[in-house]
């Protein structure tokens, strides 16, 4: 009950006209920058922070919120229409978007995502609202050992995939594992696999970097051969009736969206992870328990649904490690957590005690930032697809030109660059002997994080193997992790052993 | 192209910069021409981190640079990362880097072929301190039980921290040297993710800044032992020192502002004022007292030459912790 007081007065500060006018402007602003490759929220909220002090603290981040929110729809946009994903949490967008928009359905697939993330966003905050008190304590409870399991679990759901080839899936991790290990030794600080004594890769190599590459250059080079020359138009467009079409169709993702959404929002509260992996582990989960996994990769309207489920879920929870341990689950959390001291805000512990109208104000606007974004959203799809009608020589320039821009602008380096053109290449002969993609980035993304939890957790129990099964958390995830990986296999013996009989009968 | 020619104008006032060194009416005519990256050689939400993100936060609020501040953090390899990156922006104005100790640790524990006397000192604005901290729920209350304590683990003993060789693992080595003890030194990659592990008892002790443990200290869930400093902390009266008791353990943390070799010094000095109208204003001021700082401004050659001398203090320093393990 008294829970319900608070919320109400947060949304009467967060529906004042002229806060609904700032999460309008916030969540416009949001989308196209999330939209732009090599922008993402974080450059939103960092371009937009200084404006903040001059409206009072609980508008400001009412606007803060509203980018971030924004942000995280419009990633999916060029995600699914160009193939690029507009920011890192929407990479695991591009693995069926793309395809979908390809077949002509883009349309479906920016309502999906859309959609999906109106789900993702409502569900977690809905969570944030009830528990995010005694969740601060799960958080907690995650120490390296944990972390470690949790990843080794999202590994588990890539691997021995119907469909997919196993031997292949486990090739493209431990590559990805080796393109991780590249730059300084997390620990040691030691230089390793500085290739060719380049100086770029004293930095490492960014995940963002190779999915442009695979996804956004390697997507042209491959679309280029199959069409040949001729100039073809993606017959994208979409009419009222196709919206309405489409919102039913997303009826039928129900159990998909829950599950991201309560994925995204526990990946995204744990300090270590955020919006990213939440994704992509989302995606490897409905993949797993789809019914239909081999239309996965090809266009399936599941695989846009899960991620952008779990980005958006995961946007919220990062929140919660920053309000109550005052320790941000991203980069973005990282700026709102600067912005906040500078109101004379201590996040915290205390904060939900010290500071009610502030935590509630901040709460109710996520209410309200979820909803205006999935309007303006829907309102602009007509618009984007609008965009996929150029002619293909045109589109294709246009796609490379802003692959290259994506690459560049986070690093401000031509190093990445080239890197880029590489990887595209790369990319395109390992979709031509039908190399699973995703598994590759998954790793590129949790790699540094599985290797630091690996090493903190032997270094903490002077090498004892067993500490990951003994903690009662990290432990149950190794025994999922060892589930999930056994049980497409068992699936598979199934079907052989079906195979077998049906001759007899 | 307009890149290129901005690059060459900038060279060429740099160049007459230099021959009119002496020219500080130059300060005033340079200006950001784009959005400045502030490097932090240091994970989110450590003690460098959340500092550096204030600094910005007060140069927004008080409008006391023309262009926004975007802090970018760099933190791989204790700051191996960051030093790599600033030593690859040479001659770039538009960035500055909030340094800490590893600043002098990190290029002399491996080769990242990066020397930073050829950086550009721009300024000190605090020392920082260190606090000895155990997990409220332990039965620890003084440095002798925890003493006792370490000792009874037989080496078992969790220490948490940032990267090997950084302030934290020096000031861990610090007390094994001192008081003979065997610790388990536990790297994380900044100093909240050391104080949240702290308080969720999967390390045993911390040597976390005030301003990281600030908020867990105050709900209760973790409890300050001795501090590293010369005097007694305002926000911990009831602390004790390790000079008062005996133990002459010292350990401040520099939070320092360098910029690339090469930067124009009419850059330079933009971002000097800059730094000393911040070191001036009220928000600062009032948090230095807070969170247990010490505010002391040092800039130019000053900066340079107590750089120099620091970074031959944690040569022996790192000697020392090395024969210790």
């Amino acid at each position: 009950m008294e829970l319900l007081g608070y919320l109400g007065e947060g949304f009467a500060t967060s529906l004042m006209p002229i806060n609904i006018l700032i999460v309008m402007i916030g969540v416009t602003a949001g989308l196209f920058i999330g939209a732009m490759p090599g922008l993402g929220s974080v450059n939103g909220v960092a371009i937009v922070l200084p404006i903040t002090f001059i409206v009072p603290p609980s508008s400001a981040i009412i606007l803060l919120c509203a980018i971030y929110y924004g942000a995280m729809y419009g990633g999916a946009i060029s995600s699914i229409l160009l193939g690029i994903p507009g920011a890192s949490t929407a990479v695991a967008t591009t693995f069926d978007g793309r395809p979908m928009a390809q077949q002509g359905k883009a349309g479906l697939a920016l309502i999906a995502a859309a959609a999906a993330s109106f789900v993702g966003g409502t569900i977690s905050v809905v969570l944030f609202t009830l528990f995010a008190v005694p969740l601060a304590d799960v958080a907690l409870a995650f120490g390296p050992a944990e972390e470690f399991a949790l990843v080794l679990l999202a590994f588990t759901t890539f691997v021995g995939l119907g469909g997919d080839d196993v031997l292949k899936t486990i090739i493209m991790i431990c590559l990805g594992l080796v393109l991780s290990a590249v730059g300084l030794d997390l620990i040691s600080g030691d230089p390793r696999l500085i290739f060719f004594d380049q100086p770029g890769f004293y930095s490492g190599i960014s995940f963002l970097v190779l999915a442009i590459g695979i996804y956004g250059v390697g997507e042209i080079l491959y679309t280029i051969e199959t069409q040949k020359s001729a100039p073809q138009v993606t017959p994208a467009k979409i009419t009222f009736r196709e919206l309405w079409y489409g919102l039913k169709e997303i009826n039928k993702l129900w159990k998909t969206m829950s599950f991201g959404s309560f994925l995204g929002f526990f990946v995204g509260m744990l300090p270590a992870a955020g919006a990213t992996p939440a994704a992509l582990m989302s995606y490897g989960i409905a993949k797993l328990l789809s019914k239909k996994p081999e239309t996965f990769g090809k266009g399936a309207i599941e695989g846009v649904a899960a991620p952008e489920t779990a980005n958006n879920a995961a946007s919220t929870g990062s929140l919660l490690p920053m309000l109550t341990l005052g320790i941000p689950g991203s980069p973005t959390t990282a700026l709102l957590l600067g912005g906040m001291v500078m109101w004379g805000l201590v996040p915290g512990p205390m904060l939900f005690i010290e500071q009610p109208d502030f935590v509630w104000g901040l709460i109710s606007s996520l209410y309200t930032a979820n909803l205006f974004a999935v309007l303006v959203n829907l309102a602009l799809i007509p618009l984007f697809v609008w965009a996929l009608r150029m002619p293909f020589t045109v589109l294709c320039s246009l796609v490379f030109v802003l692959c290259l821009v994506g690459g560049f602008a986070p690093s401000q380096k031509l190093h990445d660059v080239w890197l880029i053109v590489g990887f595209g290449v790369v990319g395109y002969v390992l979709r031509k002997a039908d190399y699973p993609m995703a598994p590759l980035v998954l790793a590129l993304v949790l790699g540094p994080l599985m290797e630091r939890s690996f090493r903190q957790t032997l270094i903490a129990e002077q090498g004892n193997m067993m500490a990951f099964v003994e903690r009662p958390i990290s432990g149950t995830f190794m025994a999922i992790a060892a589930l999930f990986f056994v049980l497409p296999m068992l699936k598979h013996v199934k079907r052989l052993l079906r195979r077998d009989l049906s001759p007899a009968e | 192209m307009t890149l290129k020619l901005t690059r060459r104008l900038s060279l060429a006032l740099a160049a007459s910069a230099a021959l009119a060194a002496t020219a500080p009416a130059f300060a005033s005519d340079w200006k950001p021409s784009k959005p400045v990256e502030m490097v932090i050689m240091a994970g989110q939400g450590g003690g460098a981190d959340r500092l550096a993100r204030l600094f910005q936060s007060i140069i927004q609020k008080e409008n006391l640079a023309s262009m926004p501040i975007l802090p970018v953090n760099k933190g791989g390899g204790s700051g191996a990362e960051a030093l790599r990156y600033l030593k690859d922006k040479e001659g770039d104005n538009h960035v500055i880097m909030a340094t800490l100790n590893s600043l002098y640790t990190t290029p002399l524990r491996t080769d990242i072929g990066v020397n930073i006397e050829e950086f550009t000192p721009i300024a000190r604005m605090a020392l920082d301190t260190f606090v000895l901290w155990v997990n409220a729920d332990s039965d620890i209350y003084t440095l002798d039980d925890y003493v006792a304590a370490v000792r009874a683990s037989g080496g078992q003993w969790k220490m948490g921290g940032t990267g090997t060789g950084q302030e934290d693992s020096l000031v861990t080595s610090m007390l094994e040297n001192e008081f003979g003890l065997e610790i388990t030194y536990v790297p994380f990659k900044g100093g909240g993710d050391v104080a949240k592990n702290l308080v969720g008892g999967h390390i045993d002790s911390t040597v976390n800044n005030p301003s990281e443990q600030l908020g867990f200290f105050t709900a209760g869930k973790s409890r300050p032992i001795a501090t590293f400093t010369p005097t007694r902390l305002a926000a911990f009266p009831d602390t004790p020192t390790m000079t008062e008791l005996g133990h002459e353990l010292v350990y401040d943390m520099q939070r320092s502002f360098v910029a690339p070799a090469g930067m124009a010094p009419e850059a330079v000095a933009y971002y000097t004022e800059m730094f000393e109208k911040l070191n001036a204003s009220e928000e600062w001021q009032t948090y230095t007292s807070e969170k247990s700082l010490a505010p002391d401004f040092l800039t130019g050659d000053a900066l340079g030459e107590y750089f120099l001398v620091e970074r031959e203090k944690h040569a022996s320093l790192l000697e020392m912790s090395e024969q210790g393990s």
